[in-house]
């Protein structure tokens, strides 16, 4: 694990060509990870369990976890970490670079499908690359339980019409023997094809520095 | 074009009454015989009876005709009532507002109008003067404007939305202002005589932008939210600017000489003006909305109060002579959230319409009367004046977005490409208040004349040109879309996962864009505005009562999902027309309307969480301003309802509108009877879905009885046997069914699925029994019993795959698989 860093300007340098973000925003990152850490070198899931902002978030889980997958690194290894180092929390945290006005067409088609591979890592907790109907009733039910009255029972309908919907969408001539085993992975992008993400799954990450700016100060 | 033949007649009829009118009462008042087409002539009706006193008779007259005393009123009711018919008529051939702006419509209309009265002989309308405008008809249009801002992509573009609108229009002033002035030093154009001062205030006039028409163009090919955005705020807010400049400008025009420290003062004055109208407008909008807590015994008043509020914010902003745009704006974004809360929703349906219809009548009037102006006052036609003013406004209003979106970009997230730019630039149509305000100029302005005609020039030339030739050209370049109406559940999981996700995303990285600031507002406002703002009794079971508008909304989105997804984009003038062109469309394929209809069964569901994070955790999104969309959702509901295909169908939206209207609780946990209808819903959904399985319907006992039986859990998914093994292994359940001493099963051959509601009570005992039954059962049952089991209790138990039982190759649906 890369979690032995001196942080020198020569690291930096080498994330910035692996990230794309600015030795800036790596700084900036680079402080907040030592803010969650307690100036660790690694982070652990407590540490992030700890972010109070994050304590209302319904699905905290599936992002915590988002971190500390292996397949976020882009590096097509399975499993999840015990604790990461500051490379991979900036290897999550490339996903969600905004996009500049001199992308391209293909770097955007390319990001836009690391955003959904993301998204869909979310979903297949076991990693076999396909989002099995448990699986789903999983998440939807999280997104669902902050609204009390719904239930699990709501939940499950939803996840389960919603998986209808994909298996008809995807394969409209499933044959009689077939059974639709779960989500793949293009038939994840092929639904979600409609769906407006570039001005979603962004986060405008800031040149400069937040230290001396309030919320730095009241994140944690 | 048929159809523009009966508008013209009907134009024409209307024309014809109404100026035949006052020649009919000549003969009562023969002394004032020109009165005819005037909305307010000045003083003429009062002195029409005192001229001639010893017509009166001293008898008591049998019948007397008293025209001059109800003219006033009765002409602009008849100018409104025209100008109405005239929209009806557009809308019955509806083609033609997709194609062609309603404004140039109107604007042609007003041609017609002003043609016949100019053959007639008949004098201008002199309605428009600069009190009546001012008074009367740009509160309307403003407030509209204001009321249904979409606030959420409103307030995340704010700083853009207000740059654009604030600088941009300064720049289209002082840029247009300068050039002008230099083009009058060209001595063949003879337009010397005209000063900076008066340039100035010409170019502020025409740099007010109205892209009502760029607009609804943009929602109808759903533009990506933010140029849709920024567009909006342009014009609201650069009305705001406009008027600020222009009674600027026109108190400058009147000075001889301009000091230096004139300029500073003017400087200084605009940001008075511009924030003390915001001060009032905020301030105003607290009062209403605090006043309005206290409405719910007396709600047939209820919407004056906005109304009242609204317009005194206006007045006493005018009063100060600070911006009494940006007060009303302020004043209706601030009372909406809070006031809508504790209005009840009828009053919150009439205030939307009531708003909505006042800002149409009073732009459509404005754009008539600019038609009627343009043909009967006397231009004076410059050409060089008039075409550099054009070539101008197309100049700078380009260069203005280049390079205002160079300065903005670099603090954007999403930056804006060249097609963004492109639609931005082009979508600065001029309209309904530039031309209000040049007519309404002093006459103390020498060249009124000129600058009333440059203005219509710029119009009719934005409106007509770019109006028209918006809608391809954007189609044309492929603008970057935002898919607006979404039709698939899992689009709609994910764009709320996504939403989480960033939320999450943003605290662990600890750089809040404006999630910082939304969060600290929405404590403070969770703190102390909405107690102090919105109704006390309400406050314990907030709760309850917001789940129980949002099943009422949701109660009518079943009914209409459509207009639900047009009005979620901000409603703009036409979208309410666009609505009902819509309802009349038959419905296409039995196969949208299942999409839609587990849509709804989503949206139903996940517009709880939705409201739950916004109101109660707040932190994810702004004040969800979808929340309360309804217009006219109940009205068309009805429609819909006898245009639904099968007649099945038609039953199933009473029924949940019956169930789900009148709780205050979650349908599938409160309300045991509102439960059959949802599984109508799906059954419905899924027969029509999936044709072939129509053939089964040879034994919908099955499902019937399924209806009324705890059923399976959801986790099993099974494939569709075969026909001929259901059939034959429909005798066996029938047998086991018929076997079985119960209520439900005797029932349980009712072949209609409207049947089925009967029979839901005496369900809940007989799992067991029903379990080898089950296991042979259909995937239409199988579906079907996934959906009743979310939404009761979950059984014990689960039946088992059955993978080995033979199945249907007709049946193309994809099969649920039991994966567990």
């Amino acid at each position: 694990m890369g979690a032995t860093q001196t942080h020198s300007e020569y690291q930096y340098e080498n994330m910035v060509g692996k990230t794309g973000f600015s030795t800036e925003q790596i700084k900036n990152l680079h402080m907040r990870f030592q803010q969650l850490s307690g100036n660790e070198k690694t982070l652990r899931r407590e540490h992030l369990k700890n972010i109070p902002a994050l304590a209302n978030n319904p699905i905290k889980t599936e992002i915590i976890e988002a971190f500390f997958d292996k397949r976020n690194q882009l590096d097509n290894e399975l499993g999840s970490y015990e604790e990461i180092g500051f490379e991979e929390f900036l290897m999550v945290m490339s996903h969600f670079r905004p996009l500049s006005i001199k992308t391209s067409e293909e770097e955007r088609t390319a990001m836009r499908r690391q955003k959904v591979r993301f998204l869909f890592n979310m979903h297949d907790t076991d990693g076999d690359g396909k989002i099995t109907l448990e699986e789903y009733r999983k998440a939807v039910e999280e997104l669902l339980s902050e609204s009390g009255t719904i239930g699990q029972e709501g939940a499950r309908a939803i996840a389960d019409a919603a998986m209808l919907e994909v298996a008809s969408t995807n394969v409209p001539n499933l044959g009689p023997d077939d059974f639709y085993e779960g989500i793949t992975f293009e038939h994840f992008e092929e639904i979600l094809k409609d769906l407006e993400m570039e001005s979603r799954m962004h986060v405008r990450f800031l040149d400069m520095n937040t230290a001396n700016l309030r919320c730095g100060k009241t994140s944690s | 074009m048929n159809y523009s033949s009966t508008k013209r007649a009907l134009a024409v009829l209307i024309t014809c009454t109404f100026l035949s009118l006052p020649h009919g009462c000549n003969g009562e008042s023969p002394h004032k015989p020109n009165a005819g087409a005037t909305i307010l002539p000045p003083t003429k009706p009062d002195n029409g009876p005192q001229a001639y006193p010893e017509d009166v008779p001293s008898n008591l007259p049998v019948f007397t005709m008293d025209y001059p005393r109800i003219q006033i009123p009765f002409e602009i009711t008849l100018w409104m009532l025209l100008a109405s018919f005239a929209k009806i008529g557009f809308h019955v051939y509806h083609k033609i507002t997709i194609w062609v702006p309603e404004s140039c419509l109107f604007i042609s209309i007003g041609l017609i109008v002003g043609a016949i009265m100019h053959s007639v002989h008949e004098e201008p309308p002199a309605a428009l003067s600069s009190n009546v405008f001012f008074l009367y008809m740009l509160p309307p249009i403003v407030l509209d404007s204001g009321y249904f801002l979409p606030t959420r992509p409103f307030f995340e573009n704010v700083g853009t939305v207000l740059w654009f609108a604030v600088v941009g229009t300064l720049w289209n002033s002082i840029g247009i202002g300068m050039s002008l002035f230099a083009i009058c030093h060209i001595e063949a154009f003879g337009v010397q005589d005209i000063n900076l001062q008066e340039n100035l205030l010409f170019a502020a006039i025409i740099s007010a932008v109205d892209p009502v028409a760029v607009l609804n163009v943009f929602e109808d090919i759903s533009v990506n939210e933010q140029l849709y955005i920024v567009v909006f705020g342009e014009c609201l807010f650069s009305d705001a600017v406009t008027v600020v400049l222009y009674n600027m400008f026109s108190f400058v025009a009147e000075m001889e000489v301009v000091e230096p420290e004139d300029v500073f003062l003017g400087v200084a004055r605009f940001f008075v003006v511009g924030l003390g109208g915001m001060g009032f407008g905020v301030l105003f909008g607290f009062v209403a909305a605090f006043t309005t807590r206290f409405t719910s015994r007396v709600r047939e008043i209820e919407p004056l109060f906005i109304f009242m509020f609204s317009y005194l914010a206006y007045l006493v902003a005018e009063l100060f002579s600070i911006s009494s745009i940006m007060a009303i704006v302020c004043c209706a974004l601030t009372m909406k959230y809070y006031v809508e809360e504790n209005v009840s929703q009828r009053s919150c349906t009439t205030i939307r319409h009531v708003v909505k219809m006042l800002g149409s009548i009073s732009e459509t009037l404005i754009f008539f009367f600019l038609g009627v102006v343009t043909i009967t006052t006397d231009h004076e036609w410059n050409w060089g004046y008039i075409l550099f003013t054009l070539l101008f406004t197309f100049l700078w209003r380009g260069l203005g977005v280049l390079v205002l979106t160079q300065i903005i970009n670099p603090f954007r997230t999403i930056p804006f490409n060249m097609k963004d730019q492109f639609g931005l630039a082009y979508g600065g149509l001029r309209g309904a208040i530039s031309f209000a305000l040049a007519f309404t100029l002093p006459d103390s302005i020498g060249r009124k004349q000129l600058f009333v005609t440059a203005t219509i020039a710029v119009i009719l030339f934005t409106v007509f040109l770019q109006g028209i030739s918006i809608r391809p050209l954007i189609e044309f370049i492929n603008v970057r879309r935002t898919n607006r109406d979404i039709e698939s559940i899992n689009v709609e999981i994910h764009s709320r996962l996504m939403e989480h996700t960033m939320a999450g995303v943003e605290d662990l990285c600890g750089q809040w864009s404006h999630f910082y600031w939304k969060d600290k507002f929405m404590k403070f406002n969770n703190r102390i505005l909405r107690r102090v703002l919105i109704r006390d009794s309400r406050a314990e079971s907030s709760i309850v009562a917001l789940y129980k508008k949002l099943e009422l909304q949701n109660a009518m989105e079943i009914l209409d999902t459509v207009s639900g997804d047009i009005s979620a984009a901000a409603p703009s003038l036409v979208s309410l027309e666009q609505e009902k062109k819509e309802s009349a469309k038959p419905k296409k394929t039995f196969m949208a309307q299942d999409l839609k209809n587990m849509h709804n069964l989503l949206s139903k569901n996940m517009y709880k969480i939705r409201q739950r994070t916004v109101a109660f955790t707040s932190k994810y999104a702004l004040p969800n301003d979808n929340q309360p969309r309804e217009i006219l959702i109940r009205r068309h509901a009805s429609i819909r309802r006898s245009l639904r295909p099968g007649s099945f169908q038609s039953t199933i939206p009473n029924s949940q509108k019956y169930f789900s209207l009148p709780t205050g609780q979650s349908l599938g946990s409160k309300y045991p009877s509102a439960r059959p209808s949802y599984a109508d819903d799906h059954e419905t959904m899924s027969e029509v879905a999936y044709p072939t399985r129509r053939s089964r319907f040879s034994q919908p006992k099955r499902s019937s009885s399924g209806a009324m039986m705890p059923l399976h859990r959801l986790g099993t998914l099974k494939e569709v046997p075969s026909t001929d093994f259901l059939n034959e292994s429909q005798g066996e359940s029938f047998g086991k069914v018929h076997s079985k001493p119960r209520t439900g099963s005797s029932h349980s051959d009712s072949r209609f699925p409207a049947h089925r509601r009967h029979f839901d009570p005496p369900v809940d005992n007989n799992n067991g029994s029903a379990d080898d039954v089950r296991n042979e059962d259909e995937a239409e049952e199988e579906q079907q019993r996934q959906h009743r089991g979310a939404l009761r209790p979950p059984p014990s138990w689960a039946a088992e795959p059955r993978d080995d039982t033979p199945r249907n190759p007709l049946l193309r649906q994809p099969q649920w698989n039991p994966k567990k």
